[in-house]
């Protein structure tokens, strides 16, 4: 659907074109994005596409830049060069609370679930972006709103279903395992159907039971939505993902198919020394 | 516990909310018919407070935002019903809406430096309001009339109905339709969308929620329903003047709020229960006594701070939210009782249910 390969980005980015051109139109594109924080480089002219049909990993060691990339791409951080470009059209200014309208969710670094919201409640503050009910309605306790809330809520219960955790839908998340917990987040953000879901760790804490049904999950995905995703996990990245970017230091230094990456001399010195196995939960950032 | 399914309130936020008000509303229509006009006067006095700590309780318990000048968007609403009422011969409920859409105005506009202060800072903006509606009476003293204030006439009773008692209807049914709208509110899209703010701003704005924009409309909310207590304390007091609105005010709601349990609509009875009933419980208390005229004074007050720290440490979300508890634990006695088979007992299964507890 874009023009893009397996093999990575395009080859040349259509950097100064400024609508930019309709081979990209479908998906995300990051251009040439650096941020640095306090003089401390974080992203150097990175780079990297998106879009349905394909799951791509980030990957890289801790501090690599990996969520802030994410954040960049979300309107959380400004980058102080490089633009963000989604269906086509470059988002200038964007609050992170634009994308899930523009049909982007995104599960945080670690669990990041309303600890006052039980977990239904907490899947429908996910269907935010598809709730069109109006305030007028909402304070009159009208029909339009809770027709809506019904509907939604059936809405809510499927996508918890959909993870397995539908029988947990009137638990608050403190009571819940982790794993659970992280599948509620995943309920979250698919709960409006999003044509792309941007996963941050999606499998730390998780066990080798629960990562493999994850990975299962991520290939039904594929075909409905874009996916993105950060992961240590190199089992899981290796068995998904398409394509895979990896960060160091704020660089690219590798993209390519799982293969290629596995062979590339220079991503092996770059985690030399560290496991390129699972990690363990982390907090969130 | 889990009740019978005939015995159960309907899911649908009007008619459950209007179901609650109509049963809440004859308990309290009963209760007024059967007092003194004296305790219908302070029946009149709980159903503004009432409302006023509703407000707050919006405010602070759902959206986690602090508010020490409450007491000023009451101020907003009573003189802007005031004067109405000064100037214009109009059916009281004209007044009492616009006293509603005055606070909620200038909420929101309060509510703007909420978007980018917080905790302390907005805090410290709210107080600075609370003394300003204490100087703005006098520096437009033609308009608001000074410390004088402005005289309201009481609202005339149809037939023979006590005019105490008359009060007591308004400002009750007044409090009960505020109630009414919170509670939709709370229960609608909207008052998941501010706990979730509450909680994780960041999370919040992931899942598409403009934290900002929330928290004005919780201050506007919020205010409108101060605003109602404004318009209803007017008609209450007979007079609106500075002093009533000072910073005391303010505090008392939220002890009132803390009291009765933050984020709880119920909870915002028990605590203008409190608020009514414990001065006067104390003033009757010590006048057993022989004491001081200085510690007479200042009993009430002692009386209040003691309570508040014996809920902060024995049921730290107020009367509301350990009767709470107290229900699910009768629930779960008598599931025991009853054979044990129930699933709730087992750490993680529990029976899905589409019905949660409501506010
Ligand atoms: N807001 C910020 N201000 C200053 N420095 C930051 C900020 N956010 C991130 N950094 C720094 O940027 C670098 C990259 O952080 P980032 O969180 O993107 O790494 P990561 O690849 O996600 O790491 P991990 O695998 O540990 O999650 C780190 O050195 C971090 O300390
Ligand atoms: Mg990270």
């Amino acid at each position: 659907m874009t023009a893009t390969t397996a093999d990575g980005l395009p080859a040349a980015p259509a950097a100064d074109t400024a609508p930019a051109a309709p081979a990209t139109a479908a998906g995300l594109v990051v251009e040439n994005v650096t941020v640095s924080f306090g003089g401390l480089s974080v992203l150097d002219n990175v780079s990297l596409t998106s879009s349905t049909g394909e799951i791509v990993g980030v990957i890289g060691p801790n501090g690599a830049g990996k969520t802030t990339l994410f954040n960049v791409i979300c309107g959380f951080v400004r980058p102080q060069e490089g633009r963000v470009v989604w269906r086509g059209k470059q988002l200038r200014h964007h609050h992170p609370y634009d994308l899930a309208s523009l049909g982007i969710e995104r599960t945080l670094q670690g669990v990041g679930l309303f600890q006052g919201l039980d977990a239904l409640d907490n899947v429908l503050v996910g269907a935010a972006p598809v709730a069109r009910s109006g305030l007028f309605s909402a304070l009159f306790g009208l029909w339009p709103s809770s027709r809506e809330e019904r509907r939604l809520r059936d809405q809510a219960m499927e996508a918890l279903d959909r993870m397995g955790v539908a029988e947990y839908a009137a638990r608050m998340p403190s009571t819940l395992p982790y794993p659970v917990q992280k599948r509620i987040a995943l309920a979250r953000a698919l709960v409006s159907q999003p044509a792309l879901v941007m996963m941050d760790e999606p499998a730390s804490g998780l066990s080798a039971s629960d990562i493999s049904e994850l990975a299962e999950l991520l290939g039904a995905l594929r075909s409905e939505m874009g996916v993105l995703i950060v992961e240590h996990n190199m089992d899981l990245v290796m068995a998904t993902c398409d394509r895979i970017v990896v960060l160091d230091f704020g660089k690219v230094i590798a993209t390519g198919v799982p293969d290629e990456i596995r062979a590339d001399p220079v991503v092996t010195t770059a985690y030399l020394g560290e496991a390129v196995e699972s990690e363990p939960a982390d907090a969130r950032d | 516990m889990k009740l019978p399914r005939w015995l159960r309130l309907p899911t649908q936020p009007l008619l459950r909310h209007l179901l609650l008000a109509v049963a809440g509303g004859l308990v309290l229509y009963v209760i007024t018919l059967s007092v003194s006009q004296y305790d219908n006067l302070e029946l009149a006095e709980i159903g503004w407070y009432a409302i006023a700590i509703a407000g707050l309780s919006v405010l602070t318990g759902v959206n986690g935002q602090i508010s020490l000048g409450h007491g000023a968007f009451m101020a907003v609403g009573a003189y802007s019903a005031g004067l109405m009422m000064e100037h214009f011969d109009l059916p009281l409920i004209v007044p009492v809406l616009v006293a509603v859409g005055a606070a909620a105005v200038i909420g929101g506009l309060v509510g703007l430096p909420a978007t980018r202060l917080k905790g302390p800072y907005l805090a410290g903006v709210t107080l600075a309001l609370a003394f300003a509606v204490q100087d703005l009476p006098n520096k437009f003293s033609s308009l608001f009339n000074g410390d004088q204030g402005i005289i309201v006439n009481p609202p005339t009773p149809p037939g023979t109905v006590p005019a105490e008692r008359w009060l007591a209807w308004i400002t009750l049914f007044g409090a009960v339709v505020g109630m009414v709208i919170l509670a939709n509110f709370l229960r609608s899209r909207f008052g998941r969308s501010l706990r979730a703010v509450r909680d994780d701003e960041i999370a919040a704005s992931a899942a598409g929620l403009n934290p900002a924009r929330l928290r004005v409309l919780t201050f506007a909310v919020s205010a409108a329903a101060a605003g109602l207590a404004g318009g209803l304390f007017a008609l209450w007091s007979g007079i609106v003047s500075p002093d009533s609105f000072s910073l005391f005010l303010s505090i008392q709601l939220l002890a009132g709020m803390v009291i009765g349990g933050s984020g709880s609509l119920i909870g915002a009875w028990w605590g203008a229960l409190a608020l009514v009933y414990i001065p006067e419980w104390t003033q009757n208390v010590s006048g057993h006594f022989n004491l001081s005229a200085g510690v007479k004074a200042n009993m009430q007050n002692a009386v209040f701070g003691l309570l508040i720290i014996v809920i902060m440490m024995l049921a730290p979300s107020g009367i509301q939210g350990w009767l709470r508890s107290l229900w699910s634990a009768i629930g779960r006695l008598a599931r025991r009782s009853k054979g044990d088979s129930d699933q709730a007992v087992a750490p993680l299964t529990s029976t899905p249910s589409p019905e949660r507890i409501s506010p």
